[in-house]
C-alpha cells in the first residue's frame, strides 16, 4: 500500500528503456519515501522478464499475462491497471510519454479522479502548503515541467488524490541497475478478474511497428536545426556536415512544425533528450522547452545571426552569422584539416 | 448519415513566439501572440468533413471550451463546413486542468447527446499533454482511438482508423460510439468556402450580441436560428465541485523563472580564420575527427 508503481511498458518481446528509466527514479522516489518501489506488466508471453526487471531494485512485481493484453489496447490496460491500482493504493504511478502511455495515462488517470502531469522533465518529493485551505502537505511528488510562457518552470502537486500521476519522455531519466542479483517478489495477477466484455471492443487489424533508423539519443555529436534554418533544402546542409564529421542530425519543434524536419528528430521536453560531446545548435533560439533536451551536453556550439540569442548563453563557442555560409565552410575546413 | 461532434480548442500560436513577443523579463507577452484554432484540431474537424463528404445528411457540431472570444474558432469551423458551434464558457471553468476540462466537456456532450463520433485534436500546441481527448473518452464510458492519421471506413456498427504510433502504425476497428483523436499527419483541413463564410460571418453567441453596441448586428443574428450556442457551468448540469480549480486534482506550486548559469562563451564571427581555427580546435581536442 501506498507505494510507488512503475507501469512497465512491453512491445515486442521486451520491456522499454523508458520503463527502467523510470524504475531508476521510481527506486529513489521510495528511498526517500521509505516505501517500496512496485512494478506492474501487463502482456502476453511475459516469462523471463523478472531477472531483467528486478535489477533495477525493484521489491515488487506484478505481472498479468493475458492473451488480451497483447498487443496494447487501451480499455482492457485500462480494466487491468484501474483494478490493481484500486486494491494495491499506490500513492506514485509513472509512466512513459510514448505513443502507449499517454494513450493510457489520461484514462487510468480520469477513471481513479487523480492527477496526471505529462512531460516531466524532473521529479522531486517536497511539501506543499495551501494557504487558502490553511493545510500542510509533507512529501507530495513534484512534477516539474517547463510551462508555455517563456524561461518559466512550474511544479505541479496533486495534494489529495491519490495516485499522483506524471508522464516522462525516454531518456530525460537515468536507469541504474541496483543489483544484479536483486530479487523481487513475483505476484501473478489474474487479469480475467478485471477485464469485461466491454474492454474487448476495439480489435487490432494490423500492425507495423519499424524500429527507429534514427539514433539521435546514442549519438556523441548532434547537430540541431531550428527555424532559423528556414527550408527543408537547407537542413540538407546539417546532414552533410552530420556526414562529414559523422554526427546525427536534430531539431527543434518549431522546425519540425514548419515541415523542415521530422517529428522523429525533435529535441525538447516534448521530444528526445540528448547528452553529447558535442552538440551545435544552428538557427535555435533556446527557449526553455528545447534546452530542456540538451542541457547537458558537454559541449555547446551556437550558429545564429541574433548576438542576444538565449541559447548563447549556454553556448562554449557562438559563431555569429547566418548558418547558411557558415556551415558549408565548417564541411571545408574540417575536409582540409582532418588527416 | 452520421452525428459527430469535434471538440476544438482556441490557442496561442506558439509556432510565433518570436522575439517581438518577450517581454523583458524573459516572459511571453500573451496578448502580442494570435490566438488560432488549434492545429490538431483542424485536422480533427477535416477527419469529420471527410465522413460528411461520403455520407451526406451527417451533421458536425463543434464544442470548445474557453473565453468569450474563443466563439471565434467556432465561426471558422462553420466557414470550413461544421453545421454548428457550442460555446462553454464561465468564471466557474477557470484555472481548470485536463481532468476538469474534460469533466466539462463531458457534460456538455451529454447535453447535446452522445453522437457516433467525437473527434479531437491529439493535443493542444500550448501544453502538448495529449490528456482531454482519452479523458473525455472514459467519463462517457465510450472506447478511444489516438493519433489517428485516417478513418478508413465507418459502417452503422464500426468504423476502421489507421493509428500513426511513435514507431509505426496501427489499423484498428471499433465499435461505435467512440472518441477519435487527430494526429497531425492526418489530412489538412479545407479551407474557407466563401459561401459559408457569407453565410455565418454575423453567427454570434449570446455574450458577443450583447457586447456588440451594432443593433443591426443583433437584430439580424435573432431573427434567424441560431448557429452558435452559449453555455455556462449550470446549462450542462456540472457539478460546480468538479470545476475550475477547484475541480482540478493538480494545482500549481510555483511557478520559476528560469535565469540559465551562462557559460563563458567564446564568440567568433563568421570570417574563413575563425571558422578554420574552431575547427582546428575542436580536431585537436578530438571532439570531432
Ligand atoms: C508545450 C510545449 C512543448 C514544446 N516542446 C518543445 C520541444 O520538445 N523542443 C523544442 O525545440 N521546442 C519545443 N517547444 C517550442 C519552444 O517553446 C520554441 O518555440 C522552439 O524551441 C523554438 O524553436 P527555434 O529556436 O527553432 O525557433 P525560433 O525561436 O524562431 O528561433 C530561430 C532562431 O534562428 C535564428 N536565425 C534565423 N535565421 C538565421 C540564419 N540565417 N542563420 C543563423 N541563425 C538564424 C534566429 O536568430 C533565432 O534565434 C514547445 C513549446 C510548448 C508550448
Amino acid at each position: 500500500m501506498n507505494n510507488v508503481c512503475v507501469y512497465c511498458e512491453f512491445e515486442e518481446g521486451s520491456i522499454q528503456d523508458v520503463s527502467f528509466e523510470l524504475l531508476t527514479k521510481g527506486r529513489s522516489l521510495a528511498n526517500q519515501l521509505g516505501c517500496k518501489l512496485e512494478a506492474l506488466v501487463l502482456g502476453s508471453g511475459l516469462d523471463g522478464l523478472e531477472k531483467e526487471i528486478s535489477r533495477y531494485g525493484v521489491d515488487m512485481l506484478y505481472i498479468a499475462d493475458d492473451k488480451r493484453l497483447y498487443p496494447y489496447t487501451t480499455l482492457p490496460h485500462t480494466a487491468v491497471a484501474t483494478g490493481l491500482f484500486r486494491e494495491t493504493q499506490p500513492q506514485i504511478v509513472l509512466m512513459g510519454a510514448t505513443s502507449i502511455g499517454r494513450d493510457l495515462g489520461p484514462r487510468i488517470s480520469s477513471s481513479l479522479g487523480s492527477g496526471l502531469t505529462a512531460d516531466c522533465t524532473n521529479l522531486e518529493i517536497g511539501e506543499y502548503e495551501d494557504k487558502k485551505a490553511g493545510k500542510r502537505y509533507d512529501n507530495l511528488l513534484y512534477q516539474i515541467r517547463p510551462a508555455f510562457g517563456g524561461n518559466i518552470v512550474a511544479t505541479i502537486v496533486n495534494p489529495d488524490n491519490r495516485p499522483q500521476m506524471a508522464t516522462v519522455r525516454e531518456g530525460v531519466m537515468k536507469k541504474e541497475i541496483v543489483s544484479e542479483t536483486h530479487q523481487a517478489e513475483l505476484i501473478r495477477v489474474d487479469a480475467g478478474k478485471y477485464l469485461r466484455e466491454e474492454d474487448l471492443v476495439v480489435r487490432i487489424l494490423e500492425r507495423q511497428i519499424e524500429s527507429s533508423k534514427i539514433n539521435l539519443k546514442n549519438s556523441s555529436i548532434v547537430i540541431a536545426g531550428g527555424y532559423g534554418v528556414g527550408s527543408r533544402e537547407n537542413f540538407n546542409l546539417l546532414f552533410e556536415l552530420a556526414h562529414a564529421i559523422g554526427a546525427e542530425v536534430g531539431a527543434s519543434r518549431a522546425a519540425v512544425d514548419a515541415g523542415y524536419a521530422d517529428k522523429e528528430r525533435q529535441i525538447g521536453q516534448t521530444g528526445i533528450t540528448v547528452r553529447p560531446k558535442l552538440y551545435i545548435a544552428c538557427g535555435i533560439s533556446g527557449q526553455i522547452q528545447h534546452i530542456a533536451g540538451m542541457q547537458d551536453a558537454a559541449m555547446v556550439i551556437s550558429i545564429n545571426n541574433d548576438p542576444a540569442a538565449p541559447i548563447n548563453k549556454l553556448a562554449d563557442y557562438v559563431i555569429q552569422g547566418n548558418l547558411e555560409n557558415i556551415i558549408p565552410r565548417m564541411i571545408r575546413y574540417y575536409r582540409k584539416n582532418v588527416k | 448519415m452520421y452525428k459527430i461532434i469535434v471538440l476544438a480548442k482556441q490557442v496561442p500560436d506558439t509556432r510565433n513566439v518570436g522575439k517581438d513577443a518577450m517581454k523583458a523579463d524573459g516572459t511571453v507577452n500573451r496578448a502580442a501572440l494570435p490566438a488560432i484554432f488549434n492545429p490538431e484540431d483542424l485536422n480533427a474537424l477535416e477527419l469529420a468533413l471527410l465522413i460528411k463528404d461520403r455520407y451526406p445528411g451527417t451533421t458536425i457540431v463543434l464544442l470548445t471550451m474557453g473565453p468569450v472570444r474563443a466563439a471565434e474558432i467556432l465561426r471558422e469551423g462553420l466557414y470550413r463546413g461544421a453545421d454548428a458551434g457550442f460555446l462553454l464558457t464561465d468564471k466557474a471553468f477557470a484555472g481548470s486542468d485536463t481532468l476538469a476540462t474534460s469533466y466539462a466537456l463531458s457534460c456538455a456532450i451529454r447535453k447535446i447527446g452522445l453522437p457516433d463520433i467525437i473527434l479531437a485534436g491529439r493535443q493542444a500546441i500550448d501544453g502538448d499533454t495529449a490528456q482531454v481527448g482519452p479523458q473525455v473518452a472514459e467519463k462517457l464510458g465510450i472506447p478511444q482511438i489516438t493519433y489517428a492519421e485516417d478513418i478508413l471506413s465507418v459502417d452503422n456498427r464500426t468504423v476502421r482508423v489507421k493509428r500513426r504510433l511513435e514507431r509505426g502504425f496501427e489499423l484498428v476497428e471499433s465499435v461505435l460510439p467512440v472518441l477519435v483523436t487527430a494526429h497531425s499527419t492526418a489530412p489538412e483541413c479545407r479551407p474557407r468556402n466563401a459561401r459559408r463564410l457569407m453565410q455565418f460571418k454575423r453567427a454570434t453567441t449570446l455574450s458577443e450580441r450583447h457586447h456588440s453596441a451594432d443593433d443591426y448586428l443583433a437584430a439580424q443574428t435573432h431573427s434567424t436560428e441560431p448557429v452558435l450556442t452559449e453555455w455556462c457551468a449550470k446549462d450542462v448540469n456540472s457539478d460546480l465541485l468538479q470545476l475550475g480549480l477547484g475541480g482540478s486534482p493538480t494545482k500549481v506550486r510555483q511557478v520559476e523563472n528560469i535565469v540559465f548559469q551562462a557559460k563563458e562563451s567564446k564568440v567568433l564571427s563568421a570570417a574563413d580564420d575563425d571558422i578554420e581555427w574552431l575547427i582546428q580546435e575542436l580536431i585537436s581536442q578530438h571532439t570531432i575527427g
